[in-house]
């Protein structure tokens, strides 16, 4: 049972697994030891994240792998699976361990020694770190480190890992339990319990299943309808499932409740260890944290803070957000202009400033959004808010089948379902967490908000109500805003009952205690989740621009578009003044008025030239070809394009539109001239193309569509799989198209 | 019979027995809902669902519906002092 030291010499690196509780700074002390240098990626085939630490202890490599915070070995989710399969050394990628670092919370050992107790199980070399030390002894806790260190023949170490106090005596006990044989674990259930193990071993055997280790054969046993029983059946023989129940049942007829029966040895193993060791005091000293909670979860206060921090997080993501987006959108303009100046046009110049740098920049102006949000929510999940805005919220979103550990990732989808999706990962149970992922894009995010101002702004009359304080515009501003919320309720729900169905999960959380947030920590968060979305949403996001590029580019001629543009250029700079230049009396004055009537022609000329080509090319040709898709929903071929093209971006359709009447590329919500044109656009028999159903149909469209190739790819990347962003596109297509042509239909004749 | 969902807040109580043996049970187990434990009832979220309870010296939020299978005997209020032995524990579980 026991493993021998697999690397005690040799030049292979240490491999060091750190697990842990949840809350008890594990990854505070991870990154205290491995620094920055920590590479993440997903184990194969899950969705766990996994983490690996480079470290040089003298002259030997350590690899560090940060396991998921967890509060048992009992593999029911995912993350357990990965924890059980690196400890055992099965998860191949891996491969074999050396050392555990298993960290507790020193101030409630009791608790945290029910996990160390399953480890020991494994007979992985351990060693056993103390985190929190200075909080322990302030609650007035007096440990006797080497008394426990020796009742469970575990080195001992103990850590203020916030203040990396204590961590460089980790090394020295993890090389000494390497060189050192791993004690035999205590044996705590009754003989009747591993008699049946011991049975069960040779019907496996028996069934060529020789390699399954014994702390398995305990789980399959122990876990009823578990992860481990499952595979069991699965990959070895069906009959196993019937071997187990006959066994339980054996044990039960033998007065053993299985489940029971491991807490109980286990609490009172924890419990033998610790009399003695462990000084209390009487009574708990009273904490500032149930005082603070008293206020923070109050009936009244406690929701009213509640809504306020969330209003402040969102209005800063806005406010704040917008200068640094805007500086990312000037150096993208910058970098066009610079490039523009080089190149001269063709092919080259567009696939440059429209395609890469058009792409890449549309991807990088979401950074100081999802900085910003992830600093916010690292924030609150470090001082330990988070645990109590899902506690106050659970009982909301247990209405639609989810809990309060999905509000916060829904919440930031509001904003931009990219981090939304990222921050699932607090949500341990898979079915839950797949769901939040699933209807996440649904939310209203910011990059709809160019859509609706425009199309609002254009077709929807201002009409004043109650002496001019709600505005009809604002009406329909925020309708179009909570469309995605109300039809993600019984999406949710329809999920969960069909495609996730199960018992429901306990919904058991740990509400920490209040700490100040670590510095430390909460920066290497933002940097770790704005690079990971950085480098793997981006590369793809710039593949699928670069493709509707390509779609809109060719195959027409562009001989004549640019010469146009050469010319104008060439025009423009010769003129001497800069746009608008101050005048005698102090106004400014349009220069543009005194520009050779030349240019103002072949500017119209250049414009419908881009008309042309785009109708002619690839992404023209599929408008035309959809257009009888389109119709029903009141749309010409024009805004099928338009809808087309912003498959991998909601906000392309406005550049799209503009593009396609006439404008060239340059418009935005504001601009006044798309407005106009808008309204100005009719069918071929000169009926107006754009009424209030054809607005709010498109605007319903834009609501319920998933038009974000980085979400569906950020989507693939959290589920690691294909399928799951394959069924939102689906899904989230055909509500939208059955949405806009329901409003359109229905508002038509009204 | 008393279930842990029916204390006032700052209530205590000694845990029983908790009911039922699926995963829900389990896990409520594993984070050290015994019997022979005691609890607290620290309070109810806004919309009175879930519960905020202490055992083992840990806050824990759990749902209506689960505190329903953790049977308990009631002890007190925060202001008096738990029970010192497991043998007083007793006691007050027979004198129920």
């Amino acid at each position: 049972m026991t493993t021998a030291p697999a690397a005690a010499t040799g030049t292979r690196p240490l491999k060091v697994a750190v697990i842990g509780n949840p809350n008890t700074g594990k990854s505070t002390l991870f990154n205290a030891l491995a620094g920055l240098h920590a590479h993440v990626g997903n184990y194969p085939g899950v969705t766990v994240e996994k983490k690996i630490g480079h470290l040089q202890w003298g002259d030997r490599r350590v690899e560090l792998i940060d396991l998921p915070g967890t509060y048992s070995l009992c593999p029911r989710s995912y993350d357990e699976v990965v924890a059980v399969n690196v400890l055992l050394g099965r998860q191949s990628d891996v491969g074999p361990l050396d050392a555990v670092i298993c960290i507790a919370d020193a101030s409630n050992l009791e608790r945290h020694l029910f996990l160390l107790g399953q480890i020991l199980d494994i007979g992985v070399p351990t060693v056993l770190v103390l985190n929190m030390w200075d909080t322990a002894r302030a609650h007035g806790l007096a440990i006797d480190v080497d008394e426990l260190s020796r009742r469970i023949k575990v080195p001992v170490v103990t850590t203020e890992a916030h203040r990396r106090k204590g961590i460089d005596g980790i090394q020295g006990a993890v090389e000494q339990v390497i060189a050192t044989t791993v004690p035999q674990p205590p044996r705590l259930f009754p003989q009747a319990f591993y008699d049946e193990c011991a049975a069960l071993e040779q019907q496996l055997a028996q069934h060529g299943a020789r390699d399954i280790p014994w702390f398995l054969r305990e789980r399959m046993l122990l876990d009823e309808v578990g992860v481990i029983e499952r595979q069991a059946v699965e990959e070895v023989d069906p009959q196993v499932a019937f071997w187990l129940a006959g066994a339980r049942r054996r044990l039960t007829e033998a007065g053993i409740r299985l489940p029971l029966m491991e807490a109980e040895a286990r609490y009172r193993w924890a419990r033998e260890q610790l009399h003695g060791v462990v000084e209390a005091p009487a009574e708990p000293v009273a904490s500032w944290t149930d005082r603070l909670d008293r206020l923070l979860t109050h009936r009244a206060c406690g929701l009213l803070i509640f809504a306020g921090l969330m209003f402040v997080v969102f209005q800063a993501i806005y406010t704040w957000a917008g200068p640094l987006m805007d500086l990312c959108e000037a150096g993208q303009e910058l970098l066009s202009g610079t490039v523009a100046s080089v190149v001269p046009p063709g092919p080259l110049r567009s696939l440059l400033v429209d395609g890469v740098i058009a792409g890449v920049g549309g991807v990088l102006v979401f950074l100081p959004q999802i900085m910003l949000l992830f600093l916010f929510i690292a924030l609150l999940e470090d001082c330990g808010y988070m645990a109590r805005g899902a506690y106050m919220m659970d009982r909301v979103m247990a209405t639609f089948g989810l809990s309060g550990k999905s509000f916060l990732p829904l919440m930031s989808s509001f904003a931009c379902a990219i981090p939304g999706i990222m921050a699932t990962r607090v949500i341990e149970n898979y079915r839950d967490r797949m769901v939040t992922i699933l209807v996440a894009p649904l939310m209203s995010c910011s990059a709809r908000l160019p859509v609706y101002l425009l199309l609002i702004a254009a077709f929807i009359p201002a009409t004043g109500y109650i002496g001019g304080w709600v505005s009809l515009q604002g009406l329909v501003l925020f309708a179009m805003s909570s469309i995605g919320l109300l039809v993600a309720i019984p999406v949710a729900w329809l999920l969960k009952r069909y495609m996730f169905p199960g018992a429901p999960a306990a919904f058991v959380m740990e509400l920490p205690e209040y700490k100040v947030p670590s510095f430390r920590l909460v920066t290497y968060r933002v940097y770790e989740r704005g690079l990971a979305f950085v480098s793997r949403a981006g590369t793809l996001i710039f593949a699928t621009t670069l493709l509707v590029w390509a779609a809109g580019y060719f195959p027409g001629d562009h001989t004549r578009h640019h010469e146009l543009e050469a010319r104008i250029e060439q025009l423009e700079a010769a003129l001497p003044a800069p746009a608008t230049s101050e005048t005698d009396e102090g106004g400014t004055v349009d220069v543009e008025a005194h520009e050779p009537p030349e240019l103002a022609q072949l500017r119209e000329e250049l414009n419908l030239e881009s008309a042309t080509l785009i109708r002619e090319s690839f992404l023209g040709k599929a408008g035309h070809f959809i257009e009888p898709v389109v119709k029903p929903l009141g749309w010409d071929w024009r805004i099928g394009v338009g809808a087309l093209a912003s498959f991998p971006a909601r906000e392309v359709i406005i550049s799209t539109l503009g593009t396609i009447y006439s404008l060239g590329g340059d418009v935005d919500e504001e601009s006044t001239s798309l407005r106009d044109t808008l309204k100005r656009a009719t069918w071929p028999d000169g009926r107006p193309i754009y009424s209030i159903p054809v607005a709010l149909s498109l605007m319903v469209f834009f609501a319920l569509c998933a038009q974000c190739a980085a979400t569906l790819m950020v989507m693939r990347r959290e589920t690691n799989s294909w399928r799951w962003p394959l069924f939102s596109f689906t899904y989230m297509t055909a509500l939208a198209y059955i949405g806009a042509l329901l409003t359109y239909q229905i508002g038509s004749r009204l | 019979m008393l279930t842990l969902d029916q204390l006032n807040n700052g209530q205590r109580g000694i845990i029983t027995e908790l009911t039922g043996d699926d995963p829900v049970t389990a896990r409520l187990f594993e984070m050290g809902l015994l019997a022979g434990e005691p609890v607290e009832m620290i309070g109810a979220a806004p919309f009175r669902d879930p519960l905020a309870i202490r055992v083992r010296g840990t806050r824990l939020a759990i749902r209506r519906r689960d505190a329903r299978r953790i049977v308990i005997v009631a002890t007190g209020t925060a202001s008096a002092p738990l029970p010192a032995s497991r043998a007083d524990l007793a006691v007050s579980a027979a004198a129920q």
